[in-house]
């Protein structure tokens, strides 16, 4: 066997083992999506979007509890972490650069954004639930903010990172005070860059079920009161899976592909932006 | 090294006093005097390294930004230490523009890439603003190629014209002083051209100071070079005279092509 034979059977073997894996994969992927699409869809229909969790053993009902839940839940902590995160993210990157502050925030940040999501919702229970009154659709939202904020954090500031010192520098030198350069040059510069981390964090916060265990709990009637228990799709699910009714495990089914299709969504939507502003 | 202007001939607008200047340890620019003067055009040449952007630098103290970077000595602008510690940065910059190497328009639209300077010093309505745009990017000489089309990005531009538009940048903030870091270097030499025209047109508002790797250039557009090499200012005179007739050896060295 010459030396080149040898090297293409390398290359052969090499090929055929990667692409295994991959087929290893993609085909795990493909059949709990097929599972998710054809069993999801069977509880699709209007009833699902308009009426709202039925009580265990009765027939009909649907998420629509959960649904406004979930939607309000995620839309306050989209508004309340984004620019704690994105202000962060700037005070990183550009004013603390190299300050001891700045060190201790990005190592908690990094801390942050590894740790259990139920270990997030264990912190907010005993911290709000434990200490005032009770689970909330607010304490739901402080959770999710804990584990989105971070997200932010670090995109924007790793974005920011990547802004070319000769922009900053041309804006120091029209007399630009640093506040002024960091929100009106330098963010605006990776501006596309920064929505992406954010919708990448509502993607990620979409389907946490731990920390709303703790906080938000769950509410089966429509409820649209922040200060109470509210329904909330993951766990609504989460109830509902484990039940040994067929019509709740079936909203079930029904619920997990809108997660699906929501944070599907959301990321086709983040790379199209990405990708119109990076051209 | 001293080496000061005819007080006869020329007023100066910065004068330089035993500049030194220091990255962290090493030492980038050695006991450093000389007077930019006022409406004229002031070049700095030398090989590469030999400290003639960081003297540049000193003089909006750019070097600010970088934490390590300190300079010694004094810079003088209307009877104004610029290297004071309680000197306002801010305003210095205002009043001593810079135009870089590399063409950095911000990213909004050319209209708002001029009025963002103009609005950090001034509170004028949106037509003292119209005006005052167009007039900077007339002097700019970037008027005709862009009054149609005001509200586009700024990096819609060509090269040639994004550096007009950081010069216009500039003017519109009314400095006093445009310090201009290779203006031309990263530019096709039509656009060189009308940056050199323009630079001409300049001076006789504006004091500037511009550093070229381009001896031609420096010989084509100023009025005082200054010749630097290692950190240290070797010679500094008319530049006629300073081409025609160096007095130091290293200067005749770099001019004629020996060294650089």
């Amino acid at each position: 066997m010459t030396l080149y034979q040898r090297r293409l059977l390398a290359h052969r073997i090499g090929l055929t083992l990667s692409m295994a894996a991959m087929a290893l994969g993609l085909a795990a992927l493909l059949w709990i999506l097929w599972t998710l699409f054809s069993r999801g869809f069977a509880a699709f229909s209007w009833d699902f979007f308009t009426k709202d969790t039925p009580a265990a053993g009765t027939e009909g009902g649907g998420l629509r509890n959960a649904i406004v839940g979930s939607g309000m839940i995620i839309g306050v902590t989209t508004l309340l972490s984004t620019p704690i995160g994105i202000l962060a993210g700037i005070y990183l990157a550009e004013f603390g650069d190299r300050s001891k502050l700045a060190a201790v925030t990005r190592f908690v940040t990094d801390i942050m954004l590894s740790a259990p999501s139920i270990v997030v919702g264990l912190f907010v229970y005993a911290l709000a639930v434990a200490t005032m009154g009770g689970f909330s659709g607010w304490a739901g939202t402080l959770a999710l903010s804990l584990i989105a904020i971070p997200v932010i954090v670090r995109t924007t500031e790793n974005m920011l990172r990547l802004v070319p010192s000769s922009l900053r520098e041309a804006a120091f030198a029209i007399g630009a005070p640093r506040w002024q350069v960091s929100l009106k040059v330098t963010l605006r510069a990776v501006k596309a860059g920064v929505v992406t981390g954010v919708l990448l964090a509502i993607a990620r916060v979409t389907g946490e079920t731990a920390p709303l265990l703790f906080t938000a709990l769950n509410n089966q009637f429509f409820s649209t009161d922040m200060s109470h228990p509210i329904g909330t799709l993951p766990v609504v699910i989460y109830q509902f899976a484990m039940s040994p009714y067929d019509n709740w495990v079936n909203l079930a089914w029904g619920g997990a592909l809108l997660i699906a299709l929501v944070v599907l969504a959301v990321n086709i939507l983040a790379r199209i932006i990405f990708r119109k502003k990076t051209n | 090294m001293s080496q000061t202007l005819n007080k006869n001939s020329t007023e100066a607008i910065l004068e330089v006093r035993n500049l030194s200047f220091y990255y962290g340890k090493f030492q980038g620019l050695t006991n450093i005097s000389l007077d930019i003067a006022k409406s004229q055009v002031t070049a700095f040449i030398g090989p590469s390294g030999c400290g003639k952007s960081t003297l540049l630098r000193t003089f909006n103290r750019m070097y600010d930004l970088y934490p390590g970077q300190r300079a010694e000595g004094s810079i003088h602008f209307h009877g104004n230490n610029l290297l004071d510690k309680k000197q306002d940065v801010n305003l210095v910059r205002a009043k001593i523009g810079m135009v870089f190497q590399k063409p950095t328009p911000f990213p909004m639209t050319i209209y708002e890439n001029i009025a963002f300077g103009v609005r950090l010093y001034e509170r004028i309505s949106r037509s003292e603003m119209d005006d005052r745009v167009e007039w900077a990017l007339k002097k700019a000489a970037l008027w005709g190629e862009v009054k149609d089309k005001l509200q586009q990005n700024g990096l819609s531009l060509s090269g040639g014209q994004q550096q007009r538009l950081c010069i216009a940048r500039t003017i519109a903030v009314k400095p006093e002083i445009v310090l201009l870091d290779e203006p031309t270097s990263a530019l096709d030499p039509i656009s060189t051209a009308k940056i050199e025209e323009l630079i001409n047109e300049l001076k006789s508002e504006y004091s500037i100071a511009i550093v070229t790797h381009n001896m031609q250039q420096a010989a084509r557009i100023s009025d005082f070079t200054a010749f630097m090499y290692l950190g240290e200012l070797i010679e500094f005179g008319n530049t006629a005279t300073l081409f025609m007739n160096p007095t130091v050896k290293q200067t005749e060295d770099y001019i004629t092509g020996r060294f650089g």
